[in-house]
């Protein structure tokens, strides 16, 4: 197990959870009791592969051995939840669990496919988890394949991945809080790969809820019809059976012919310290089972079959998975990118076309990312290896700042992902480190035959401000721009309409979902939502305003390097790009943190921010002109070389730009997401 | 707490075999060391081996000053025969143990020696006659607090063989007396000093303080344009230091008061030089001026890098015990407590707590570190003194950083030597720590030149 013994730089990932939608403070605090045993379970699960906390009942006990071949494609229904953050999505699965049998119904059953301290404690689903149900209905068992996903559209991928093994959505809205920002980013995903989407108003026993609303709201903004929607209540199970039986009924069994050459979708992989990969797969046709050779259509290599079985949640071992069905593999892979997800499997003997993958997951945020201190360097080191063998989305990129020392740059698919992988780096590796200000990933395209040649294409992507190509040298410069929604009762509505223009957003669209709900829709440039757009959106709305965003594509853009210098000596790891109309306010509140972080020195410090040659911003850090004169008594000189040899040594430690020294701490301070 | 007095014990005495046999040891090490040790820690003892200066310390006080963090004890009564006895066996003690043939000075320092009986000082004076050569005009200052007491007693510490006062006044102004908690008032203070200047004339020095709650610029410097007709030819200025701990502290932290910011004590330094050069009275160092060349010659003592013999309860020393064998000079610290402190004398003859082997390279730290805050700063001869290896130019000369101080104007490297500007030494304390890389660089390359010559060979 990791320790990094170093300070705990909460604060640091924190404040998101605040900005996070919906996320309760309370609710988070009382799940903190159980931290500790929760921290337990993620690190048997993935070091020792087996769970051995979540004891079900006495179902998984026996751990029998069901034979698949009764679950024929008609009996079979694969089928996600959708919902806002804390919407009850977990809650609902737990209960879909206990009916079916799944695990024992018990007091303390929450969140059962939420396995993650940092899920558990901000309530969301980082990971998407799958239960095999068997349920009762008209005399005939079901397979009903439940996948869970995340909530949040940081997470998207996991979504369209979980989705792509679904014939239909639950999509769940709160009966009080109504359709937010994430329902309707949820929703559209789950219409566009053209599921059948059933809506559940859930939390019908709370005091202000009010379903009638929520079911117009549904009716309005998804049209769909509101005798459709089906009201519950997740937390005291009321109705929970009439959604397994609108899964069976209104959701259509997957078009699989067990008669077909074996196919199969690797839709979510995880990699087990000791089996190596599992992967979880969705059968498109035909039957795999133990022993057969397989091939992986993306690298062309072959494997065998060591173990497959079905989740309920845990691993219970069969011998054939058949068409339709979802499950997992395990065959001898040892590296993750050998269960490339949105691979095609088949059988070695019958070689198949490869079926639609994903596209690759696109980091859109990137952030550097130090050990607190470089020795711990290879502890963290590890510990971001072991982090990324789950979570592939994530990319990473050696990287070393003057300042900071070696570490990286990693990027994430959105600021909600990264706080989540700092929690997690943090809580499950007991790692501390600093993490710089997140960038967005720019484009240039390049102005002559030359360049184009040079870099073998005539746009280039910029992540680090020091690679960005002067003006000259290019056509123009993209931004990467995204589609958000942001829904907010309609007092708020000439607020948010400000905020967003400070923010450079365009409107799209505007409507009201019901009588007093407002949904905007804006064109951002995402690099003015990265920073603190949700903090301010949060607290001018008292936190009724929920937001999100999808990816929409990029935009020209007239973005500038900006450099900062002390006395001159441009400091090249404080260099940013930015849009020319932020450049003044921004390198005025740059320089003013640099001024404050900084300590006097013998000479005065000129603090500029500077666009090419152009000064736009300045402060003075004034020269002190002298020590505390102390006295020395009685030839007390020990006390005072201590003192002196102290600070020599910490002048060691300081990165020096011309004759300025700068402490390490005034770097975290300006680079550091605030 | 008896095995540490046995490693102390034991050590403070070894025989010669036992040193001998240590340092071979060393040499065993690695070869890089015993490179070091034959190039440079081989040569003779550190210079002025064979004479010291002497301080004493007198641990008592009648009353707690509310900024003073020192070793300092207010006892419900007191045993001055005890005492006595103590400081002249451990004197005699470590003059024996340094071999030193000469005291050049010696300083009753505290605590509040003046609250000391004179028959005290003068029995210590005594025991340092019978076992070195002290000189009938070497210096021999007493601490003074300028209470009605202490300015009686002043005669008798003259009989007793005092021959300088160095007067604690603070401050002439009430309200800051009563802020310090001092136990005198302003007059108080120049009724004493003006006694002092009847007994030893031209050899008085006042102590003042500044930035001192409530205090600004202009008040500071009335009270320094009403001391300069009073004072004699010697005034040590020093900046109230809040030390965690103190009354003072606790009183300023909850903001009950508050004391000037840098800016403005910058300016209280800069205008109390001006005016007491215009007086007459000359910078000799960062916190010492006087007039008529009355320098402290015990405190140039502490700021040449000059041997020094602490006795009393929590008095360091830098000396070599040459009776030991010893040819480094040590770190000495007496043990803090007087209770503790008299029980040790009694059983060992001494009250050494540590000892901390100064290497060529620390030795050097040392010189550096004291020798700038003198105006004259480190001449040539006295850095070769010391280093006759590597002169001033060889270790600072090439350096950039060093270069960079000149250009700004705060330090002064010649021919003559190594110095602080006047704007310098205000800043010396910023000055220190690139210098001391600077000569820990030095070192550091010389060990690695040597290692590849010792490889070559």
């Amino acid at each position: 197990m990791m320790h990094l013994s170093l300070l705990r730089s909460h604060g640091l990932f924190l404040p998101f959870i605040k900005r996070c939608p919906d996320i309760k403070v309370c609710r988070i605090k009382r799940r903190s009791q159980g931290c500790v045993s929760t921290c337990t379970v993620i690190r048997h699960r993935w070091m020792k592969s087996i769970s051995p906390v979540r004891d079900f009942s006495s179902n998984a006990s026996e751990k029998e051995s069901f034979d698949m071949s009764e679950f024929p494609v008609e009996r079979i229904r694969n089928f996600s939840i959708i919902a806002h953050i804390d919407h009850g999505k977990s809650t609902l699965a737990d209960r879909l669990l206990e009916i079916t049998g799944a695990i024992a119904k018990t007091a303390s059953n929450k969140q059962v496919l939420d396995k993650l301290q940092v899920e558990r404690e901000r309530g969301i689903t980082v990971k998407a988890q799958t239960a095999s149900l068997f349920y009762q209905h008209d005399g005939q068992t079901y397979l009903l394949n439940l996948i869970d996903t995340p909530g949040h559209v940081d997470f998207s991928y996991e979504v369209s991945r979980s989705i792509s093994a679904c014939q239909g959505v639950l999509l769940i809205v709160d009966a009080n809080q109504g359709i937010q920002a994430q329902t309707v980013a949820n929703f559209y995903l789950a219409f566009e790969a053209q599921l059948t989407i059933i809506p559940v108003i859930n939390k019908i026993d709370l005091k202000n809820a009010d379903p009638e609303r929520v079911e117009k709201q549904i009716e309005k903004v998804f049209d769909i019809p509101r005798e459709e929607c089906i009201k519950i209540s997740a937390k005291l199970g009321t109705n929970v059976d009439q959604v397994l039986r609108e899964v069976v009924r209104r959701i259509p069994p997957p078009t699989a012919r067990v008669d077909d050459p074996f196919t199969a979708l690797v839709f979510d992989s995880t990699f087990d310290h000791y089996r190596g990969v599992v992967a979880n797969i969705v059968v498109f046709g035909g039957r795999v089972s133990r022993g057969d050779r397989i091939v992986s259509a993306h690298l062309g290599k072959s494997y065998e079959v060591n173990e497959l079985g079905v989740l309920r949640p845990d691993q219970h071992p069969t011998q054939t998975l058949y068409a339709g069905q979802v499950g997992y593999i395990i065959s001898g892979m040892k590296e993750v990118k050998e269960a490339q997800i949105g691979d095609t499997l088949y059988l070695q003997k019958q070689p198949m076309e490869a079926l639609p993958g994903f596209k690759p997951a696109k980091a859109m945020v990137f952030a550097g990312m130090y050990p607190m201190d470089q020795s711990d360097y290879t502890a963290l080191r590890s510990a971001v290896e072991k982090l990324t063998l789950n979570d592939s989305s994530v990319t990473v990129q050696r990287d070393s700042s003057l300042a900071l020392g070696a570490g990286w740059r990693l990027g994430f698919l959105g600021l909600l992902h990264m706080e989540v992988f700092n929690q997690r780096l943090e809580q499950e590796y007991n790692a501390s480190v600093i993490i710089t200000a997140p960038t967005v990933p720019y484009k240039a395209v390049l102005a002559s035959a030359k360049l184009i040649k040079e870099h073998g294409d005539e746009v280039i992507t910029i992540i680090n401000p020091a690679h960005f190509p002067e003006r000259s040298l290019v056509v123009k410069y993209l931004e990467p721009m995204v589609l958000g929604t942001i829904i907010a009762p309609d007092d708020f509505t000439g607020k948010i309409m400000s905020l967003c223009q400070n923010r450079r957003a365009v409107q799209k669209n505007m409507f009201y979902i019901d009588d007093h709900r407002v949904m905007m829709k804006y064109l951002f440039p995402l690099n003015e939502v990265v920073v603190d757009f949700y903090d301010q959106l949060k607290s001018m709305s008292s936190g009724y305003a929920s937001f999100d965003y999808e990816d929409a594509g990029y935009e020209a853009a007239e973005l500038i390097k900006m450099d900062f210098l002390l006395n001159g000596q441009p400091v090249e790891e404080l260099a940013i790009i930015i849009h020319k109309e932020k450049a003044y306010s921004a390198g005025k509140a740059i320089c003013e943190r640099l001024k404050d972080s900084i300590p006097r020195q013998m000479f005065e410090i000129a603090v500029q921010a500077a666009v090419g040659s152009k000064i736009i911003a300045r402060e003075t850090i004034k020269a002190y002109r002298k020590n505390v004169l102390a006295k020395c008594y009685g030839g007390d000189i020990t006390r005072k070389m201590k003192l002196l040899k102290k600070q020599a040594e910490g002048k060691k430690k300081m990165r020096r730009i011309g004759n300025i020294d700068v402490p390490k701490d005034a770097f975290i301070n300006v680079l550091k997401r605030t | 707490m008896s095995f540490m007095y046995d490693i102390f014990f034991y050590s403070l005495w070894p025989r010669r075999a036992l040193l001998r046999q240590h340092h071979a040891l060393q040499c065993l090490g690695r070869a890089v060391a015993s490179v070091r040790l034959r190039s440079i820690a081989t040569h003779r003892l550190p210079p002025h081996a064979d004479e010291a200066s002497l301080y004493v310390h007198w641990p008592y006080c009648l009353k707690r000053c509310s900024y003073c963090n020192f070793n300092k004890y207010i006892p419900r009564s007191q045993n001055h025969g005890v005492m006595t006895e103590c400081l002249q066996k451990e004197t005699q003690t470590l003059l024996q143990l340094s071999q030193v043939s000469r005291i050049s000075s010696v300083f009753f320092g505290g605590g509040t020696p003046s609250l000391a009986q004179p028959s005290t000082i003068a029995a210590v004076l005594e025991t340092v006659s019978k076992n070195a050569h002290l000189s009938d005009d070497a210096e021999v200052t007493l601490e003074v607090n300028p209470t009605p007491a202490g300015k009686a007693s002043l005669k008798d510490f003259v009989l007793a063989g005092v021959n300088r006062f160095s007067i604690g006044i603070q401050s002439l102004n009430e309200d800051h007396l009563r802020t310090l908690g001092r136990d005198h008032n302003s007059q108080h203070a120049l009724l004493t000093v003006s006694e002092a200047r009847t007994l030893c004339p031209g050899r008085v020095s006042v102590d003042v303080m500044f930035a001192l709650p409530g205090q600004s610029v202009k008040s500071w410097e009335s009270e320094l344009e009403k001391l300069l007709p009073v004072c004699d030819d010697h005034v040590s200025l020093y900046q109230l230091t809040l030390e965690r701990g103190t009354q003072l502290f606790k009183q300023v932290e909850t903001g009950e008061l508050s004391v000037p910011g840098d800016d403005v004590t910058a300016d209280m330094y800069k205008s109390a030089r001006r005016v007491l050069e215009n007086a007459g009275l000359c910078q000799y160092e960062v916190s010492s001026f006087a007039k008529n060349n009355a320098v402290s010659e015990h405190n140039i003592g502490y700021w040449r890098s000059n041997q020094y013999i602490g006795v009393g309860p929590g008095a360091h020393g830098r000396f070599v015990p040459r009776a030991v064998g010893g040819a480094q000079r040590e770190a000495r610290t007496q043990t803090l407590e007087p209770d503790v402190w008299i029980r040790e004398v009694q059983r060992h003859g001494h009250g050494t707590r540590r000892r901390i082997q100064l290497d060529h390279h620390g030795l050097l730290e040392e010189v550096l570190v004291m020798g700038l805050r003198m105006n004259e700063g480190i001449t040539q001869q006295h850095w070769e003194l010391f280093s006759p290896e590597a002169d001033l130019q060889q270790i600072f000369g090439m350096s950039e950083n060093v270069q960079e101080l000149q250009a700004g104007g705060l330090l002064i490297l010649n021919d003559r030597g190594l110095r602080c500007s006047w704007e310098g030494l205000a800043l010396l304390d910023s000055i220190l720590p690139t210098m001391l890389l600077e000569l820990e660089t030095f070192f550091q390359s010389r060990v690695s030149a040597e290692t590849q010559t010792f490889r070559e060979t």
